[in-house]
């Protein structure tokens, strides 16, 4: 126990000394919650519309005036022909055309149902996918409007209503930051610890530690320690950046996710200290480090929602253990879950930590 | 197995080290008696580190055994720890830890109660005339005190035995000099010292030297005998006629 203190006592000495390492602890989470926290927004806005208006009529006056009052559209000078509208696309001009086809009006009064076209340009798929979505909605509005005005009733279908629960305004901050915590989490596990162990392999100095009788849990427990008090560090600040600069509501108790940030860390930075033993240079412990981190983050459920992933990739990502941590953080802090609403990630990640430091241990050797 | 043990502080029998096809230490046998300095010598590439590595737990042993204060290397590697300093080729202490700092370390990890620590580190800053460099980072030493602060750190727990991995290399004749009076100093309180080099100068300050060509020990003995066998003047010139023949 005794020895361990001294390893501490001298870990702590040498971060503090890091300049680079001490800018990295305190600017990183400030500057990844900021920019991220307010660009890292999924609604999308300024959509560039063509409208090929060929009916040139009352009717397709009123709708193109609907797009206009729309928030979501930009709407780019009118062309006259289909093609002109695609040679814009193909520049990346216009995002989505809606052509409006010669007799729309004429069909309408008729009683006859008439078409209007979509064009989008699916290079951004999500642009896409939530113009045209948008669009649609536009268009239907319209149909409804139109029904109301001709007094009949029967046009006017099921009516929809929404309200966002747990994040009422749909504001994407309060989505984002809590998701961004982990990762910065993840960062100070992951990387951070490994390369301080590798460090310590490529100047050398961990032969004269091999040559002592220093036991490896004392070792590892001095090593990994002072990154779990970072880590908590980060998260207070982090934490604190989200209450007072995004006026994020926190719902839960923070004693869950306290505890739960110990348990993370902990399977982290043993993900980080096997990275530490399979490594001779920091180089590769930052390669092997990046390809773990590249994947956890993208099939962590912050960028992408799980639910709609393939089921393969969704049985896949129980082995993530992003994706629980940002599971808890968002239930716990946004809606407020409790003990029990969390306690399979709990035991989840505490297996976790159990078989990554099982392995880091067993694999780490003061004997070559 | 015990009573062999007594005579010696340091015996290796058929100590082998390979790696895959090409075997660095090669069925080494030898013997260091207590508050010795046993001289390493041997060209670049013949296997002297290889088999200090080998004695210190730091690689494991192909085949054969060494003793080390009694214990075995292979069977409780880490009851030799407690008996060995060690001093790498490469500078391993904490460059970012002030002088102090690192002999607190070691004293610690070692179990030195705090007052023996305290003691230490007044000790050893007087040894080597460094009271005033106390508080500076080991970083901003030249390169000779850097030598001889790891020496000390390797004496701190006062074990039987040390361990020098090419401990002079690159510093000046003069720091040298004042590096073999700490060794002298040592060995006087009773440390065996185990010493590589190639200087073949210090070879001559050794009390036995043992002469290693292609991972096999060719010659050992006290360096007047060695000069009276290859009829050489000096160590320079048995070195030379065993890294010869070996062409």
């Amino acid at each position: 126990m005794r020895t361990i203190l001294f390893i501490l006592q001298k870990e702590f000495l040498q971060i503090i000394r890091n300049k680079l390492i001490l800018g990295m602890l305190f600017l990183m989470p400030v500057v990844q919650l900021i920019i991220l926290g307010h660009a890292a927004d999924y609604e999308i806005r300024h959509i560039n519309l063509l409208i090929l208006d060929q009916d040139h009529s009352t009717v397709s006056g009123d709708l193109v005036h609907h797009f206009k009052a729309s928030k979501y559209f930009d709407l780019l000078p009118a062309a006259n022909k289909y093609e002109e509208g695609l040679e814009q696309m193909q520049r990346g001009e216009a995002d989505i055309i809606l052509e409006i086809p010669l007799g729309l009006e004429r069909e309408l009064n008729r009683g006859e149902s008439a078409e209007v076209h979509l064009t989008a340009d699916a290079i951004n798929g999500v642009k896409a996918g939530l113009g045209t979505k948008y669009a649609s909605r536009i268009i239907y509005d319209y149909n409804v409007e139109r029904g109301r005005a001709a007094g009949g009733q029967i046009i006017t279908p099921i009516d929809l209503r929404y309200s966002n629960w747990y994040n009422p305004k749909m504001n994407y901050a309060t989505f984002m930051v809590p998701g961004i915590l982990v990762l910065l989490l993840t960062l100070v596990g992951a990387f951070l610890a490994s390369i301080n162990i590798v460090r310590e392999k490529e100047m050398g100095t961990i032969e004269q530690l091999n040559v002592t009788p220093i036991k490896k849990y004392q070792f590892i427990i001095g090593k990994l320690f002072p990154f779990l008090v970072i880590g908590l560090m980060e998260l207070t600040i982090g934490l604190v950046i989200g209450k007072l600069i995004f006026h994020i509501q926190y719902q839960g108790s923070l004693v869950i996710v306290y505890s739960f940030a110990v348990l993370y860390l902990i399977a982290v930075l043993g993900l980080g200290l096997l990275i530490s033993t399979l490594s001779d240079t920091q180089q590769q412990a930052m390669f092997i480090a990046w390809f773990f981190l590249v994947v956890f983050i993208l099939m962590g459920g912050l960028f992408t929602p799980i639910d709609s992933m393939p089921l393969w990739a969704q049985k896949l990502t129980l082995l993530n253990p992003i994706r629980y941590f940002i599971e808890v953080v968002r239930m716990v802090l946004l809606k407020g879950s409790n003990w029990m609403d969390v306690r399979w990630h709990f035991r989840s990640i505490f297996i976790a930590g159990l078989i990554l430091n099982g392995l880091a241990v067993w694999n780490y050797r003061k004997t070559a | 197995m015990s009573r062999i043990n007594k005579n010696y502080i340091v015996r290796a029998k058929n100590l082998t080290k390979r790696f895959g096809d090409f075997t660095a230490v090669n069925q080494i046998n030898f013997e260091v008696e207590p508050g010795e300095i046993f001289g390493f010598l041997g060209a670049n590439g013949a296997g002297k580190t290889t088999a200090m590595r080998m004695l210190t737990g730091l690689l494991k042993a192909t085949d054969g055994d060494a003793h080390v204060a009694g214990h075995s290397i292979n069977g409780s590697p880490e009851k030799v720890k407690y008996s060995i300093g060690y001093m790498s080729q490469k500078f391993s202490l904490y460059d970012d830890l002030k002088v102090y700092e690192n002999i607190r370390l070691y004293g610690g990890i070692y179990g030195l109660t705090g007052k023996q620590i305290r003691s230490k580190i007044e000790d050893i800053l007087e040894e080597l005339n460094m009271t005033a460099l106390r508080n500076k980072l080991v970083r901003d030493l030249p390169l000779g005190w850097k030598q001889k602060l790891a020496f000390s750190v390797a004496l701190v727990h006062d074990p039987a035995v040390v361990f020098l991995d090419e401990p002079t290399s690159g510093v000046d004749p003069i720091t040298r000099r004042s590096f073999w009076e700490l060794i002298y100093r040592a060995a006087r309180r009773g440390v065996t010292v185990f010493v590589t080099t190639h200087y073949l100068d210090e070879a001559e300050y050794c009390d036995r030297v043992s002469i290693m060509v292609n991972g096999v020990i060719e010659a050992l003995d006290t360096p007047q005998k060695l000069k009276e066998k290859y009829h050489a003047r000096s160590m320079h010139e048995v070195f030379v006629h065993l890294a010869r023949k070996e062409q």
